[in-house]
């Protein structure tokens, strides 16, 4: 039992340090990807303190964390005062919780000598074993809404009040295609558990992202509106509502609420590679047993960690790429286009479950394979032919 | 006007193509300009160490300078013309007769508020004797108020310092007055 807790201590505490540092880092990242889409050249000048030494700004993150920390807590006189502090810890409880059931590797070898109490190797997450592990982290990633909105609530103003209200909708809308998107996974492996869902596209090699593209498609979207990134950041769209639901904030409890944005992001990302990417996982390096040595153990934290950050470098990218839908627009996406494409691929998902089992042969899964990507295409241009993301919105005074 | 104003023509928007209404491909193409503009040579520089390259130093209107004539005299004839033209009034000239025999008249003290000035160049403009002018020097700093007004010696010698990088107009092949 004791083994249990330490074991247990000791990955969440190794957990939040790595995440708490990881999240200092990509916001180094997030500005120096906006420097240079935009042909500038970024923070570059904060080294280690007190000396003249630059090391490319990697400082930054220092600078930015003490700025923070040192920053006056201002409450407004007209919040609600219990909620205006419980909102942003509520966030970031909640974005850190939803790491227990992520994993962030395979298994350490068995011969590293520590009791584990069902025998087998370490797992390096910091809740194996958790049966409902998928419905877990999506419990979680929609309890964050709560921080928002008791944040855009509390603020008592209009802006943030708007940002909360956007962003419940918002997150009402996405939540469907996004669990669409899961289920077809979740189909497919059989199991809600993330490390079996690894292990099912380590064994058979084939990541989900070749077999179900449309599900891909969908879960990708719906994770960039659910994590709040551009072009979905409506809820504090800064140009219109000056920061949204984080407009009354200062000090700690915005950067409360910027890490668990930041968190967000991560859970996000991770959640793409491990249910669509294969997770550790990639063909001809890493095997797909539990019984594994040093070097491949790491090999897998090293292959999964490399792809998380390709992804999140990707997300920053669109960042830059793609203006902010209009809110209608983010509407008719989610209820008018990914709603309907998440029905097609879970269908399709399910007959290939049920009946494509028995087709064994090479050449029947590639032929499998090329028809989901045929109806993906068909399913996506009957989406563009039916509910196109255009539209004239401006009141028509001349018609009617 | 209101929308129901019938000079109001409405324009209907263009309508989309397939790759339009798809959506993927603009993204694609989104995503193509980005990471184009990630690896591509990046405008800004690294400044206290770099220096930003200015187009044109001979048009920049940076701080003031008064020119000196080939016998080392201030070419100001106290003509009060700049500080006529001066939209932000800080040219403060107090004229005295002059020494030399070529002229009437000379500036015996020429300041300029380098805080109150908003670097139009209308003083460069107005000046008949090329006098003052505009350099190319952009990071003007100091520590006091008193310290950014500067006399005639300070711009006088801000002369010696960019006459070499930026040559009056009579020197370089304009016409001399």
């Amino acid at each position: 039992m004791t083994a249990i807790v330490v074991e247990a201590l000791v990955k969440i505490v190794l957990l939040c340090f790595a995440l708490m540092t990881a999240a200092a880092y990509l916001v180094l990242l997030e500005r120096w990807i906006a420097a240079w889409v935009q042909d500038r050249l970024g923070p570059n000048r904060v080294g280690i303190p007190l000396t003249k030494i630059k090391m490319f700004g990697l400082g930054q993150p220092l600078a930015d964390g003490l700025k923070f920390i040192f920053k006056e807590v201002y409450t407004p006189s007209h919040v609600d005062k219990v909620l205006y502090i419980v909102a942003p810890i509520s966030i970031l409880a909640a974005a850190l919780a939803t790491f227990a059931v992520i994993p962030f590797g395979s298994v350490l070898p068995s011969d590293l000598g520590f009791p584990q109490p069902d025998g087998g190797p370490i797992r390096l997450v910091v809740a194996p074993g958790i049966d409902v592990g998928m419905i877990y982290v999506f419990a979680l990633s929609s309890l964050a809404v709560y921080g928002v909105i008791l944040g855009g609530w509390a603020s008592n103003n209009k802006y943030s009040f708007l940002g909360g209200l956007r962003s419940s909708a918002q997150l009402i809308a996405y939540e469907i295609p996004l669990g669409l998107g899961i289920l077809g996974v979740v189909l497919a492996a059989g199991s809600l558990r993330l490390d079996t869902i690894i292990t099912s596209q380590a064994t058979s090699g084939l990541w989900n992202v070749l077999v179900q593209p449309l599900g891909f498609l969908v879960f990708l979207i719906a994770a960039f509106a659910e994590s709040a990134r551009l072009p979905f950041d409506l809820p504090e769209a800064e140009q219109e509502l000056i920061g949204g639901y984080h407009t009354e904030y200062s000090g700690m409890p915005l950067l409360l609420y910027l890490i668990a944005e930041f968190l967000h992001m991560v859970t996000a990302a991770f959640l793409i590679v491990i249910l669509f990417f294969g997770g550790w996982h990639f063909w001809g390096l890493t095997g797909s047993s539990d019984e594994i040595g040093w070097g491949t153990a790491i090999l897998r934290v090293v292959v999964l960690v490399v792809k998380v950050l390709a992804t999140i470098v990707f997300m920053m990218m669109v960042r830059w790429s793609w203006p902010r839908f209009r809110f209608d627009q983010l509407m008719a996406l989610a209820w008018k286009v990914m709603l309907p494409l998440g029905m097609v691929n879970l269908v399709l998902m399910a007959s290939l479950v049920e009946y494509g089992e028995d087709i064994t042969a090479t050449w029947g899964r590639a032929f499998l394979i090329a028809g989901m990507w045929i109806a993906t295409l068909l399913a996506c241009l009957a989406a563009a032919w039916i509910a196109p993301l255009s539209g004239d919105n401006r009141p028509r005074m001349d018609a009617a | 006007m209101k929308p129901t104003d019938p000079n109001i023509r409405w324009i209907e928007e263009p309508r989309l193509g397939l790759t339009g209404r798809m959506y993927l491909p603009l993204v694609v193409q989104g995503l193509t300009t980005t990471t184009r503009h990630l690896v591509s040579p990046k405008q800004t520089v690294s400044f206290p160490e770099e220096r930003p390259k200015i187009g044109n130093p001979l048009i920049y209107r940076g701080v003031h300078r008064l020119n000196k004539d080939d016998a080392g005299r201030v070419k100001c004839v106290a003509c009060f013309l700049c500080a006529t033209a001066c939209p932000a009034h800080c040219i403060d000239i107090i004229a005295a007769p002059s020494p030399w025999p070529d002229r009437e008249k000379y500036p015996e003290s020429f300041v300029i508020d380098e805080l109150r000035c908003i670097f139009c160049g209308m003083c460069e403009e107005a000046c008949p004797v090329e006098a003052i002018e505009l350099t190319s020097l952009f990071d003007l700093t100091g520590r006091s108020r008193e310290e950014m007004v500067f006399d005639k010696e300070k711009l006088l010698s801000v002369y010696d310092q960019t006459k070499d990088a930026e040559p009056m107009p009579s020197h370089r092949g304009g016409t001399t007055p």
